[in-house]
Parts: structure tokens; C-alpha cells; sequence
């Protein structure tokens, strides 16, 4: 399956491959729905985990720089459509005038009495750019001192900073109320594209008509998703057949030859990170604005991991490998959980073991099998070799062996 | 004038601690002409190459190169400034093929950025197709054009040399460094990477060589230096070096 999405050396394979994923994907909840939200629920949820793993790509599987901090990204997107997409910004303002009334009644003549009352409702239009460029910054923020670290050093301080933005996120309750603390933050707004709001109008049942279709919010929700998934995608194939691509995959293969090509490899690793974390940071404000609620549980280090072994799983920088990570990783627990209980039931007549317990052990087992019999991941990138114009057959005398 | 200096470097030194690994090394480089740095092992010839491309930091010297002054202080910056090398184990980008190591050369010769790789427009595309064709002009160049979609790391000891060499050229180099792009080749290799280094001086490109095996420096080169504890004790054309007695005994030890 090595040349499957190779659109230069395989076009017809790859145009198909790519045809039947579509229909694929587009009629999936059409026809998921007949059995209940819940199937288009998960996959909408795999989806957003497909932007991260797409994100994290970036930085481990091109640039070859280990992130386990990953889902601070993802928690400042959130977080940050939860203050800009929710009532909570009044609380915020009230509670500065609380405190220090001074700075609050400042900060209340700058927003005026509008936004004292109802807080910040921006769009989705503006919610996606902000939450990008948010997170590019901190991931940028989080590279600058870390450029001089490599591997395992890097990987601690990436988790320290992923650490770092979740026990903000649930301590910015005192001295002023920012995050609301453990709770989280309540009534983000949901999706609203056109006018149209992706969450069903208020009496609706949840059902959203969109240009003359109607359909549950799941399933708009899956399409904007999909949306901005093939976005990424887009941007990150785009990117590894560029010149900028190939100096993350020269940094990542040696960083001294790198910069002895002339690769300014401060600026180039500092966008690895900007970049990767852009993507998490979109992805967080969908999860936000899809869920309505955020709080810090969502954000803990086992999320940053679930997303790294989705990058690592599927293989390290190959896209089609990643996202296939990414639909393993996300769906399994969710569908183990919906039919681990029942085939218990089924076998021995009651349930033996807990479905979050089993689940567990499943993704553990199928873990250390795959990097067993897989080390490069399920699907890793092809190698020259295999392509179809490197003429393996023939490969010609290398030019300087002779017999003697 | 018809003799102009690419590369003239004045008063190197360089300290490790207790080791004076480089003092006043003077070294100047008449374009066109391929530069020999030989010396025992330990002698300072790889330290040497390290500070003028910036690898390490000197502590004291001048650098000029093609008569402007350039400061060794970040490799990125030295590679810009027309300064390419190679490096004694051989570093190549492992998993990437030949062609996109030496599409990585062009790097510090395009612009692209991340709009013109998303946006595809068209001076990204046709730049991008200018680093290809150079690319596998360059390939073609050292002779391995047919290894140009192997991964680099497959390549023989050989190829991978002459793929080290060919990245360093998509620099467009005023000046090309080899460390040591002999080691570890037999006789017959040997001989290819002499013919190698010749069709690259016919180019008009100067060279700056470090070496190991003396032979080959000195049938090679135009002039050299021979530094031995960091100290030149030997500047010439190679047939004067050859008979310095500074010379024999760094290399044959006193009394021959």
C-alpha cells in the first residue's frame, strides 16, 4: 500500500484511492444516522483528534522534535473560545471589579456595558484565525528556549510547558475568575456558519437545515470538521513537497549538516513549532465550540500522549499514515466501549470486566504488537525504493566499487 | 589583478581549556586554485575548518572572503556568505534520496516560504522546479544521477561522498571545503574523487582541502599549508613543503 496518494509517480491509484474516500466520507453520516448520533459523535471527535495528530506531525514526524506538551495547544484554542464565544468574559469583567475595582472599571469603560452584560460572542470567522495564530504563538513562545535541546530533554520541557497551561487553566480563578477554575467555562457558543447554526435552532431537536438539506448537528458538525481536516491536510502535504519541508526533514535527519547548508535552523524549527501548534490550536476551539464546555480534565499529559502515539502508530511523518493513526487511536476506545459490554453478555452471560478496563488492556496489547511487528508504524512512509521510478531492477554498478 | 583572494584568513587561534588547539594560523586562498591543509593527527586541520565555517567560535582572527569580511559566528550565516563544506563522517540526510539532498543545498539560494508552499503560485512552482533541475545537474555532475530517487543512506561509502559534495555545490559556493573526502576510500575510489576534484577546479571553483593520505594532497594542489600542535609550520607549493625539514620531522619524527 506504499503508493496509494502518490498523485506524481501514481495518479490513476491515487485520484481513486482519494474518489472512494469521499464518497466514503460523505455518506457515512448520512447513513450512520439511522443508528443513532452517537457513531457521527465519535467520529466527529476522531476528527478533531486527526487536526491534532496532523498538527503534532509537524513538529515530531517532520522536524523530529519530541513534544509531549502538545495538548496545551489544543487547551488554548479551547480556552480561548471559551472566553471570546461565551458569556464568560462578563464574569471575568465582574470579577476584576470585584477585586481590584480600579483595573475593572477600567477594563469595563474599555469593553463598554454590552459586553459587561452578555460577554464576548465572536464568530467562528474570527474564532478559527485567533485560535491559529494564539497557539502559533505560544508555539513559538514554548521553541524559543528550547532550540538548543534535542530528544529527551526536549521532550521533558514540552511536557513541563503542557503541564504548565493546565494547572493555569485550573487555578486562573482567584485572585480574578479568568477560567473559572476546575469547572470550566459553560454556554460556549456553537458553531454558527452563514447564520446558520450548527447546533439545530432553538426547538429543533438538534436538526439543522443547511442549504435545503436537513440533518442532525453531529452531522454538520462532521462536515465542518472534515472541512477544515482536509484544510490541514492540504496545508501539510503542501508543505512537506516544499522547500521549507525539507529543511524540517534536514534538521530532523542532522542538525549540524543543516545548518552547515545554510538552514537557519533557529527560524526554520521556531515555525515547525508555530505551525504544528496552529493546527492544535483550531482544533481546540472546534472541540470547545462543539462541546460547549470546557474545563481543564480535557487537557491532562494523556491526552498529549494519546495524540503523540497516533503520530508514532500510524508513522512518523507519512500524512495518509498519521491520520490512519488518527482514526485508530480516537475510534477504538469509543467503539470498544459500545460493544465490550455486550459481547461479554453475550459469551459468558454477564459482564466479566469493565468496558474502561478491557479497553485499556485492548490498546495496550495492540500497541506493543504493532511496535513489535511495525516499528515505523502502520502505515509508514514508502521508501525511495519502492517508488515506482527508482529503478530498483537495474540499479547499475554504484560508480566507484570495482572487483579488483 | 588577475590572482584574486577568495579566502584570507589571518591570525586564527583557538583554546580548549588547556589545549592550544590553533595559534596564528594565516591562510590565504588564490580563486581557481585547490588549497591543501595537511598535518599529523591532532594537528588542528579539522578545529581549523570548524571556526571558519562557524561551527566553532574563534578566539581571535580576521575572516575575508572574496575580499569582503565575513564573521564566522553561525553556520547558516558562513554558508550564506559562499563558504560550502563537507564533514570528515560523512553527514548526509539520511532517510531523504539523493536528489532531495542536494535540493536542500539550494536553500540558501531560494526564498520560498511557507505562503508560496501552500499557495503553490507560480514563482514558487517555478522555483521549485529550478532546485530539481539544478539539483539533478549537480547529481549528474559527481556522477551518481542514476542514484538520484535512492534514499542516501543506501548509497555506497563512495557515492555518499560524492552525494556530500554535490549538496555542498547547490550552495553555490565561492569557496568549497572538504574534510578529509578521502578517508576511508581504497585505492580505485581514490582515484575517482581525483578526477572529481579536477573537473570541479575546471569549473572555475577553488577548493579548500583537508587530507589525510599526503599523495594525494600534493599531486593535487596548488599550494598548502602544514600545521602541526595548531602551529603552520609549512606554507608553499607542494614540491618546496615536500622538502622542508619542519615538515619531515612532524611527520617522520626527529632524526631522519
Amino acid at each position: 500500500m506504499a503508493n496509494y496518494f502518490d498523485t506524481k509517480k501514481n495518479p490513476r491509484k491515487a485520484y481513486t484511492g482519494m474518489a472512494i474516500i469521499a464518497v466514503v466520507a460523505i455518506v457515512f453520516p448520512f447513513v450512520s444516522a439511522n443508528f443513532g448520533n452517537s457513531w457521527v459523535r465519535i467520529v466527529d471527535l476522531s476528527l478533531l483528534y486527526i487536526m491534532l495528530a496532523l498538527g503534532l506531525n509537524i513538529v515530531v514526524g517532520f522536524a523530529g522534535l519530541l513534544d509531549l506538551g502538545y495538548i496545551a495547544f489544543y487547551a488554548l484554542g479551547a480556552y480561548m473560545t471559551g472566553l471570546l464565544a461565551s458569556p464568560q468574559f462578563a464574569v471575568v469583567l465582574q470579577s476584576f471589579v470585584d477585586t481590584y475595582p480600579t483595573l475593572g472599571n477600567g477594563l469595563l469603560w474599555l469593553f463598554g456595558a454590552e459586553v459587561a452584560k452578555n460577554g464576548i460572542h465572536l464568530s467562528v470567522w474570527a474564532i478559527v484565525p485567533l485560535g491559529a495564530a494564539l497557539a502559533g504563538f505560544f508555539g513559538a513562545l514554548l521553541g524559543a528556549p528550547t532550540l538548543k535541546l534535542r530528544g529527551d530533554y526536549l521532550a521533558i520541557v514540552t511536557l513541563g510547558f503542557g503541564e504548565i497551561i493546565r494547572i493555569f487553566m485550573n487555578n486562573l480563578n482567584l485572585p480574578v475568575n479568568i477560567t473559572n477554575g476546575p469547572q470550566g467555562i459553560n454556554d460556549i457558543d456553537p458553531v454558527s456558519v452563514f447564520g446558520v447554526s450548527l447546533a439545530g435552532e432553538q426547538g429543533s431537536h438538534g436538526i439543522v437545515h443547511f442549504l435545503g438539506i436537513s440533518m442532525p448537528s453531529v452531522n454538520a458538525y462532521y462536515f465542518l470538521f472534515l472541512i477544515l481536516c482536509i484544510a490541514i491536510v492540504f496545508v501539510t502535504v503542501r508543505l512537506q513537497h516544499s522547500r521549507l519541508g525539507r529543511a524540517f526533514v534536514a534538521i530532523r535527519e542532522d542538525e549540524i549538516a543543516a545548518k552547515a547548508m545554510g538552514i537557519n535552523t533557529r527560524n526554520v524549527k521556531l515555525l515547525a513549532f508555530a505551525m504544528g501548534a496552529s493546527f492544535g490550536g483550531v482544533s481546540g476551539a472546534m472541540f470547545a465550540a462543539f462541546q460547549g464546555f470546557v474545563s481543564p480534565e480535557s487537557f491532562s499529559f494523556t491526552e498529549s500522549i494519546t495524540v503523540l502515539s497516533m503520530v508514532v502508530l500510524g508513522g512518523m511523518g507519512h500524512i495518509p499514515g498519521v491520520i490512519l493513526g488518527g482514526v485508530i487511536l480516537a475510534a477504538l476506545p469509543e467503539i470498544l466501549r459500545h460493544v465490550v459490554e455486550p459481547i461479554q453478555m453475550a459469551l459468558f452471560g454477564q459482564v466479566l470486566m469493565d468496558a474502561a478496563i478491557l479497553r485499556l488492556l485492548l490498546l495496550g496489547l495492540a500497541m506493543v504488537l504493532i511496535m513489535l511487528n511495525r516499528p515505523a508504524g502502520i502505515w509508514p512512509a514508502p521508501k525511495h525504493e519502492d517508488r515506482p521510478d527508482a529503478d530498483i531492477d537495474n540499479p547499475g554498478k554504484s560508480t566507484d566499487v570495482v572487483a579488483v | 589583478m588577475s590572482e584574486q583572494i577568495i579566502l584570507n584568513i589571518g591570525n586564527v587561534s583557538k583554546r580548549f581549556g588547556g589545549l592550544q588547539a590553533l595559534s596564528d594560523v594565516n591562510v590565504k586562498i588564490v580563486k581557481g586554485q585547490i588549497y591543501g591543509l595537511i598535518g599529523p593527527n591532532g594537528a588542528g586541520k579539522t578545529t581549523f575548518f570548524n571556526v571558519i565555517t562557524g561551527l566553532y567560535q574563534p578566539d581571535t582572527g580576521t575572516f575575508e572572503l572574496a575580499g569582503k569580511p565575513y564573521s564566522p559566528s553561525a553556520p547558516h550565516e558562513v554558508a550564506k556568505a559562499g563558504i560550502a563544506r563537507t564533514f570528515q563522517n560523512i553527514r548526509l540526510f539520511g532517510e531523504m534520496s539523493a536528489v532531495e539532498n542536494v535540493m536542500v543545498g539550494r536553500h540558501v539560494r531560494t526564498h520560498q516560504g511557507v505562503f508560496g508552499a501552500v499557495f503553490h503560485h507560480k514563482a514558487a512552482r517555478e522555483e521549485e522546479a529550478a532546485i530539481r533541475k539544478r539539483a539533478m545537474e549537480l547529481l549528474d555532475f559527481v556522477g551518481i544521477a542514476k542514484f538520484a530517487e535512492r534514499t542516501s543512506r543506501h548509497l555506497s561509502y563512495g557515492d555518499q561522498r560524492r552525494l556530500e559534495i554535490a549538496r555542498a555545490l547547490a550552495t553555490d559556493p565561492q569557496l568549497l571545503a572538504l574534510d578529509e573526502p578521502a578517508a576511508g576510500m581504497n585505492a580505485t575510489e581514490k582515484l575517482g574523487l581525483r578526477e572529481l576534484l579536477v573537473k570541479i577546479k575546471a569549473e572555475g571553483r577553488t577548493i579548500l582541502l583537508i587530507e589525510h593520505d599526503v599523495k594525494l594532497v600534493m599531486g593535487l594542489c596548488d599550494r598548502m599549508t602544514v600545521l602541526d600542535y595548531g602551529k603552520p609550520i609549512a606554507e608553499g607549493v607542494p614540491a618546496d613543503v615536500q622538502k622542508n625539514p619542519a615538515v619531515i620531522e612532524a611527520y617522520l619524527g626527529g632524526g631522519h
